[in-house]
């Protein structure tokens, strides 16, 4: 499953905001079309760390190299490097203002310029894929929480990126919308896409991910498969952690 | 009847204000007080001429404002003067706006040089009374650059409200949740882009209030400049004057047309505020 070419590299990563230092020597290798799950308790850098994957943070030394393209502030390709990497977050960030077709439109055709009646087409593809297609014309807020993480999701596969970060998908919405944002997501690694994905729903990592990575404290503890991460984690810290979100 | 009192979210009543406060907050003794109070001043100006002798002109009035001749409707010359107000106040707020938005677009920069230039420029424009820079541009830049009275005027009007309009789109720009520029980048949008088709559309709402208050200070006080006698409503009024006397008539009338003027710009802001109110 997991292709040989290292999509995402980093090295010796350190990021601090002032004083506080929020990622401490952090080195990773996401390689193409993995599918790798990031936990730790809140506050540990996970969001941090991904957010430097797509230049909404910057690390302030070590070396970040995605797709061939080394990230740092001052980088001329960070838009080209941010229409390879798509990003989901926590609070879906819609465009209120937008319908939901134009929420899926406007990056490829502003940021690709690809024309309207192509980008309508491609958006309603996705709208297809997650499940709802019937939604095209509502305004964001007209939706329910798991239906507008859905149309997030869909925006970011139209800009038809080749690497999709998650940060925390389904913290925000209610239990019983949880599902419905997951099986997408586990449809969307079955294509093949690579994911990163940071979440504390266990059932979904085991499912999909073929990477754990558990972080605290803005160091990751332990990188592993899954198998070994949920049975034999090395770490005493992880097993802890794990102990805890799994009683419930 | 009596004040029901309404339940609040879980049942219990709401506080309510004190007695004499909701009675003075209602409509109807608002309106009450608001006419009472009018009415006195009128009343009371109307008297006090009346004292003093004043030979009241009214019916040579009209005139002033339109008339019929053989030739059809006639614009009198303080219907010709608002429309000189309008056009001067129209110019120097689409100037005034943009030169705002890039005041404001300069302090959001993030670059030290780009605010430093900003609140420069805000410092010294808040500091100086209107009447003094518009004597600056009329008496030093108009010489050295070579503009007229109306150039000096309109760039006087539209320097002197970019600055609270640059900190009203400022606002307006802060008050778009920051997940919004984060969307915006992470499908690669430049910072253009991201003012243009996600920013700016969603600060309208936020900036709409206070921007309606501002064309109407810009109204009032482009009458500021008939002190270079550039022909607009208050040079106009005038004019009749040192014509025909009537100062009571006519500066009544040309504070009529003024308040007309605004009260019809608040109330097709706050219909549009309704019509584009978009929840979130
Ligand atoms: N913009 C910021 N400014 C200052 N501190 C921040 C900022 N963002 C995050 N932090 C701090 O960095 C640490 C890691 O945050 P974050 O990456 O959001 O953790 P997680 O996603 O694992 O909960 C936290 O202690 C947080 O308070
Ligand atoms: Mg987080």
């Amino acid at each position: 499953m997991t292709g040989s070419t290292p999509i995402i590299e980093a090295t010796n990563l350190d990021k601090f905001y002032g004083t506080f230092h929020a990622l401490k020597d952090v080195n990773l290798t996401v390689h193409s079309g993995q599918k790798m799950v990031i936990c730790g308790p809140s506050g540990s850098g996970k969001s941090t760390l991904i957010r430097c994957f797509n230049g909404l943070e910057w690390h302030n030394s070590g070396k970040l190299v995605i797709d061939g393209i080394e990230v740092h502030e001052h980088s001329k390709e960070i838009r080209d490097l941010r229409q390879e990497v798509g990003m989901v977050f926590q609070q879906f960030n819609l465009f209120p203002h937008l319908t939901v077709l134009e929420n899926l439109t406007i990056g490829p055709m502003k940021v690709r310029k690809i024309s309207q009646a192509q980008a309508e087409e491609t958006a309603r593809n996705y709208l297809q894929r997650v499940h709802i297609p019937e939604q095209a014309d509502k305004y964001p807020a007209q939706l329910s929480g798991g239906q507008q993480q859905r149309v997030a999701i869909a925006r970011s596969l139209c800009m038809e990126t080749r690497i999709m970060l998650f940060d925390e998908p389904t913290s925000a919405l209610d239990p019983e919308m949880i599902n419905e944002v997951l099986d997408v997501m586990v449809e969307l690694a079955e294509t093949g896409m690579t994911m990163v994905v940071v979440t504390h729903e266990m059932g979904f990592a085991r499912k999909v991910a073929d990477t754990m990575v558990f972080m605290e404290d803005g160091q990751i503890v332990e990188v592993s498969p899954p198998e070994q991460f949920f049975t034999n984690p090395s770490s005493e810290r992880c097993r802890m952690f794990l102990d805890q979100i799994l009683e419930h | 009847m009596s004040l029901t009192e309404t339940p609040g979210m879980k049942g219990q009543p709401l506080p309510q204000p004190p007695a004499i406060q909701r009675f003075f907050g209602s409509t109807v003794v608002s309106v009450a007080i608001y006419v009472i109070v009018i009415g006195m001043i009128v009343w009371g100006s109307f008297t006090g001429a009346q004292n003093m002798g004043y030979n009241w002109q009214w019916y040579r009035v009209p005139q002033y404002i339109y008339s019929f001749t053989d030739d059809g409707f006639q614009f009198g010359e303080l219907l010709i003067g608002l429309g000189a107000t309008l056009q001067l106040s129209i110019t120097a707020f689409i100037l005034a706006s943009l030169l705002g938005l890039l005041v404001a677009l300069l302090r959001l920069s993030g670059l030290v040089i780009g605010s430093a230039v900003a609140i420069g420029y805000l410092e010294f424009i808040r500091n100086i009374p209107l009447l003094v820079l518009l004597y600056l541009f009329y008496y030093v830049l108009g010489p050295i650059f070579g503009f007229d009275r109306y150039t000096a005027s309109i760039l006087t009007l539209a320097v002197f409200h970019s600055a609270l309009i640059s900190e009203i789109l400022r606002a307006g720009i802060n008050a778009v949740h920051k997940g919004q520029w984060e969307a915006a980048k992470s499908i690669g949008m430049s910072t253009g882009q991201t003012y243009r088709y996600i920013i700016l559309p969603q600060s309208v709402r936020f900036m709409l209030p206070p921007m309606t208050g501002e064309v109407v200070h810009l109204v009032k006080s482009s009458a500021i400049v008939s002190v270079i006698a550039v022909a607009e409503l208050t040079t106009f009024g005038r004019n009749i004057i040192s014509d025909t006397y009537m100062s009571f008539e006519i500066w009544f009338t040309v504070a009529m047309v003024y308040m007309v003027v605004t009260l019809i710009l608040s109330v097709g802001v706050s219909y549009l505020e309704r019509r584009y109110a978009v929840d979130q």
